[in-house]
């Protein structure tokens, strides 16, 4: 609502550092799992952010009261697709085994299905990127169906076919993987 | 939806857990955005003062465009920071300091573009 934009500086920075203390881990999760590798993910959080900070008021304003993560997500995507334009690169392997190594993996019986998870990550970085990242933001994130729509630029509807398809693919691929095992 | 499925998006859950950012990662997030919006108000008002005496100064506005348009802003602003003690020592008004600080700025700009 555009009653809710602050009035002057002071609010605003003051909602930005709000916004941004709620969102490192949303982002930096995001950007993890797109890169693949903590360096490059803390240099795409720290330019999302930057990125957000300069657009925040509009971002406010437009914004009609609706949350801003699907808009911080967006920037991270666009700069995402940027880094590896600019780069000419790919995440040389999927995910450094993010969520063995990173995530909170303590318990012994995640431990025990380690080898499953990890069929699992490599699974996800053989995706289409949409269907990738759709599955990032929903299970790494805890998006729901509008807020990925959002993110994606997509229609509700669209987006839960996308997310469907995606965990049907992923399925199918590591079942394959695994010899055709139920996993 | 089968519990095959279910179970299986148990599962992608698990796998995708959130990645906790490094610890530094938060302060230093904080660090680059106090520079930037307690530079900004500091710069501001040097700036303020002495363009109302002097049209010249209104060039400013166009240096920030410059940096705030590359992808080194923070680090514009971080270096253009770190030496704001000194050129406050050196400069004999608020006029010499808001010069000072707009080349500082401009070079600093420059040198981010040069290096990118």
């Amino acid at each position: 609502m555009a009653d809710d934009v602050p009035k002057n500086k002071v609010e605003l920075d003051a909602r930005f550092t709000e916004l941004y203390r709620r969102h490192l881990r949303d982002v930096y999760s995001y950007s993890y799992y797109r890169v693949g590798n903590h360096h490059d993910a803390e240099d795409l959080t720290e330019q999302t952010f930057l990125q957000a900070y300069r657009h925040f008021e509009r971002a406010l304003r437009e914004s009609n009261g609706r949350p801003l993560r699907p808009w911080l997500i967006r920037i991270a995507h666009n700069l995402a697709a940027n880094f590896y334009r600019d780069r000419s690169r790919k995440p040389e392997s999927a995910i450094e085994d993010a969520g063995l190594i990173s995530a909170p993996h303590t318990t012994e019986a995640l431990v025990e299905g380690r080898e499953e998870l990890k069929a699992i990550l490599e699974g996800v970085s053989q995706l289409p990127d949409d269907r990738r990242e759709a599955l990032i933001m929903r299970f790494a994130l805890g998006m729901d169906n509008r807020e990925i729509a959002r993110a994606l630029g997509r229609t509700d509807g669209a987006t839960k076919v996308l997310l469907h398809r995606a965990i049907r693919q992923l399925e199918t691929m590591v079942s394959a993987n695994a010899g055709g095992e139920p996993v | 939806m089968s519990s095959g499925v279910t179970d299986f998006e148990a599962l992608v859950r698990e796998a995708l857990s959130p990645v906790e950012p490094p610890d530094d990662l938060l302060a230093r997030m904080e660090l680059t955005l106090v520079n930037l919006t307690e530079l900004a108000q500091d710069e501001l008002e040097a700036w303020e003062l002495s363009t109302m005496r002097d049209p010249r100064k209104w060039v400013r506005p166009a240096a920030a465009a410059v940096v705030g348009a590359s992808a080194g802003t923070a680090l514009v602003v971080l270096r253009v920071r770190s030496r704001h003690r000194a050129r406050k020592q050196q400069s004999s008004s608020l006029f010499d300091l808001a010069e000072r600080t707009l080349a500082d700025f401009a070079e600093e700009a420059r040198r981010v573009l040069r290096d990118s």
